[in-house]
Order: C-alpha cells, then sequence, then structure tokens
C-alpha cells in the first residue's frame, strides 16, 4: 500500500532523512517512534507530499509521490491525516469541517457529505456537537472530529501524526480507543506515536527511527523483546519506566 | 467680516450631494479593488515562484516608495497614452478624472493592502495549510477556503484602518481638479472668498468621519479579541 525506498530529504545542507526504507501492507499498522527530531513527522508528512524529499521514491497505492506528474490533491484525497495540534478550521462549525473536502474534492452533494459526516461523529461519540466550532471544544474531542474529517473522505489508508502528544493526559485515551476500533477493522495505518501501549496492542510493526535513519525496523514482538540497536533499548527503557 | 455660517448652510447639499458622494464612492471602489488586488499580490508576494514574488514585490516597493499625489498626477496624464496604446489609436483616449482617479486609488492602496494580507496570511499556522491539503483541496481551495477568510478576519481591524487613511488620501485629488468634499468646499471657498469657514467646516466633518470609524474598529477589535 506505501512503499518508502531510500528516501533523503534535506533542509538546505541540514539532512534530515537518510535512506529510509520501509513498507506498510494493507491492512497493517505501522507504529513509527523515535526521539524528537529524529524525523518521524518529516517522513509521514513525505507521505502525502506535504514536505518534499530529494532522494528515493514513495510510492501509494501504486502511485509515485514524488513525480512531478502526479495529481497530489487527488492522491491526498485517498490518503486521511491527523495531525499533532487537530487543524480543524476554526471558523468552520464541526459540520462544515467534515462536508469541506467531501463536497469540494469529491464532488458529493452537501446533503450526502452532510450525512456521511453525521454517521462518522456519532462514530466518534460526539453527535451533539456538530454546530460547535472547534474552540468550543476540548482537545481530545476536536482530535475525535478530526479523525471523523479524514474518514469522511473514505480513505485507503490514515496517517497519524503524533496524534496525542497535545492532549491532556485524560484526554488521551478518548482519541486512542477511536484509534485502536480504526485498526481492528483493517484500516491501514502508519502512526508516528510515542504511545507504546497502543503499539503494543494494536501495531503489526514498529519503526524505530534515529537522526533522520530508520534503526529499527521489526515485528511487535520482536521489537518490545529484543531490539537489537542500543540507542533503541535506551528509548524503550526511558518511556516504559514508568 | 465675522464667521458666516450661512454660507455652509447654503452649500450643503453641493458639498454632500457631489462631493461627499464622490469622495465615498471613491473611497469604496478602491477599497474593495483595493482588497481584491492586494490579496492577489499577497499570495504573488508569497509565492514559492521566485519570479513571481519578486515582481509583486517590486510592484509593492515601487508604490510605497512614491509619493500618493505624483502617482495621481503621473497616472492622469498617462493613462490616455497606455489606453491609446492598448485599443491602438492614434490619438490620447480620453480618461476623465473619474475614472483616472479610480484606477490611481485601487493600483496604489493594493500595494499597501497586500502587505496588511500579506501579514494576515503569515499569521495562518501552516498546520492550516497542511490539513487543507491533506483532505485534497488544491492551491486555491485551500487559500480561499481556509486560509484567506482566516487572514481577512485577523486583518479585519487594520484593512478597515487602512481605509480611513485612504478616505482622507482620496481629498488629493484636487491636483487633477476633481470634485471630491475638499474639491467642493474649496470651490465655494474661493467663489464667495469663505475660506476661513469652509475649511474649517471641511476639516470637521472629515475628523467626525474618520474618529467614529476608528472607534467603530476599535470596538470590533475587541469583539474579535472575545471570539478567538
Amino acid at each position: 500500500m506505501i512503499s518508502i525506498k531510500n528516501v533523503s530529504k534535506w533542509y538546505g545542507s541540514f539532512q534530515v532523512l537518510t535512506e529510509c526504507s520501509t513498507e506498510v501492507a494493507k491492512g497493517e499498522v505501522v507504529v513509527v517512534c523515535g526521539p524528537s527530531g529524529s524525523g518521524k513527522s518529516t517522513l509521514i508528512k513525505c507521505v502525502n507530499a506535504l514536505e518534499p524529499f530529494q532522494k528515493g521514491e514513495i510510492v501509494v497505492n501504486g502511485i509515485s509521490v514524488g513525480d512531478p506528474k502526479t495529481d497530489l490533491p487527488k492522491l491526498r484525497s485517498r490518503v486521511g491525516m491527523v495531525f499533532q495540534h487537530f487543524e480543524l478550521f476554526p471558523h468552520m462549525t464541526v459540520t462544515q469541517n467534515l462536508t469541506l473536502g467531501q463536497i469540494k474534492v469529491l464532488g458529493r452533494s452537501e446533503q450526502e457529505a452532510r450525512d456521511k459526516g453525521l454517521k462518522l461523529l456519532e462514530r466518534v461519540g460526539l453527535s451533539a456537537h456538530k454546530d460547535k466550532y472547534p474552540g468550543q471544544l476540548s482537545g481530545g474531542q476536536q482530535q475525535r472530529v478530526a479523525i471523523a474529517r479524514a474518514l469522511s473522505m473514505d480513505p485507503i489508508a490514515m496517517l497519524f501524526d503524533e496524534p496525542t502528544s497535545a492532549l491532556d493526559p485524560e484526554m488521551i485515551n478518548e482519541v486512542l480507543d477511536v484509534m485502536v476500533e480504526l485498526a481492528r477493522e483493517g484500516m491501514t495505518m502508519m502512526v508516528v506515536t510515542h504511545e507504546m501501549g497502543f503499539a503494543r496492542k494494536v501495531a503489526h510493526r514498529v519503526i524505530f527511527m534515529d537522526a533522520g535513519r530508520i534503526v529499527e525496523d521489526d515485528s511487535k514482538d520482536q521489537f518490545f523483546g529484543t531490539p537489537r540497536s542500543e540507542r533503541a533499548q535506551l528509548f524503550l527503557s526511558k518511556i516504559l519506566q514508568h | 467680516m465675522g464667521f458666516d455660517f450661512d454660507v455652509i448652510e447654503r452649500s450643503l447639499p453641493y458639498l454632500f450631494r457631489d462631493g461627499m458622494t464622490f469622495t465615498v464612492t471613491l473611497t469604496l471602489l478602491a477599497m474593495t479593488g483595493g482588497i481584491f488586488f492586494g490579496t492577489l499580490l499577497a499570495m504573488m508576494r508569497l509565492s514559492a515562484l521566485k519570479l513571481v514574488s519578486m515582481l509583486a514585490g517590486a510592484y509593492v516597493n515601487l508604490m510605497r516608495s512614491i509619493p500618493l499625489v505624483l502617482v495621481i498626477f503621473w497616472f492622469f496624464f498617462l493613462v490616455p497614452y497606455i489606453g491609446a496604446w492598448i485599443f491602438r489609436e492614434s490619438q490620447p483616449i480620453k480618461v476623465g478624472a473619474w475614472l483616472s482617479a479610480v484606477i490611481t486609488f485601487t493600483m496604489f492602496e493594493a500595494a499597501y493592502y497586500c502587505e496588511i494580507m500579506r501579514a494576515g496570511i503569515q499569521s495562518i499556522a501552516r498546520g492550516q495549510v497542511w490539513s487543507g491539503y491533506a483532505l485534497g483541496l488544491n492551491y486555491w481551495q485551500t487559500m480561499g477556503q481556509i486560509v484567506l477568510p482566516q487572514a481577512f478576519r485577523n486583518m479585519l481591524p487594520v484593512l478597515l484602518t487602512q481605509t480611513i487613511i485612504l478616505f482622507q488620501d482620496t481629498s488629493l485629488v484636487y491636483v487633477i481638479s476633481a470634485t471630491d468634499f475638499l474639491g467642493a468646499a474649496a470651490k465655494i471657498a474661493n467663489r464667495d472668498y469663505r475660506l476661513v469657514e469652509m475649511y474649517s467646516f471641511v476639516a470637521v466633518v472629515y475628523f467626525i468621519i474618520s474618529y467614529s470609524l476608528s472607534l467603530l474598529v476599535k470596538r470590533l477589535q475587541d469583539r474579535i479579541a472575545i471570539i478567538r
């Protein structure tokens, strides 16, 4: 579904990604972890071309992301993305947030888009808030709306860029629950997160990044059992201490 | 010779029906056109294409480095020749003071509105653009649906403040003998030798309008601050 081959990226002369390669198969849940500044967010943003990369190739559902001839809006509309800071549109109501892409990009009628949006809103347990503005919701609620918004486009895969790291601790679980459910339904997911509990529960594979490189790319059991790199062991021992 | 209020009263219909109508219409047209072109210029200035941002930057810097009076003058005398060139006429085409003023003010103000809208666009978090693109929206949709509505709203007080300045600046059309509010008053003042009365009255009217508008902007600013 998603294939990343030898991807390198520079900001000026500073190299942020070095020869990254991995695959995400259909229905697979892959968790990407690693210390801050290791390039995880950059890598996931390369997958739907929000960040350009200078070397290598990324292929999503048979379409090359880096190819200048690729219709990027069309490709992106098929890949859902959830951001660390939710990025709901603050000047639109929850319902408008849910229907905008469906109407403008997929060409659905307003009624159709609304029905779909409200159905997904119910799924994330927020039907009562359909007419509110994002600013009136808590962080956890906003992030659930953001997930519903991404799902409204009927994506073939979902990208999550640290979806819980801007949340208060008591709101993390309501978001993770939605994600776990999604994973169990067989959604293809690439998730940048520090939530190792989530990784243990639903991930098929765990990728560990450090300094712009993919250091570990293991099955979940391998990763939590015996990570090969010292850096990954250190990282795990730090975040699993408590 | 005392202060003659009567001359003011007598000329009120002329001052407002002719003069103020000109001033207000010019202000509104130049504001609308200026914000429209200013927004386009701002998008160009922020473009990743070097040539596009350079062209817009050059235009804005040029306009902001020339006194407005000079632009009005220069344009008034140049537009007939440009028009003749565009429409392939042998004679300079006739462009009245009115049309010339509208075009000049729109183009001049566009440079200032551009800088305001540029700040507005830059005030919108990068993530908002990402999130629009991630949904599959293209550049124009992302701008039109997500970035510009927020930028416009954030910048509304500043845009209106600039419009108050524009409202006062329109009085400079006297250099091309157009009859705006000040021009109308000047004509009466000269005809009836009532310079003190007329110019004082004009000053008071400009002050009342501009000051009320700026109070309005202040209230608007407070309201936007609460909502955000």
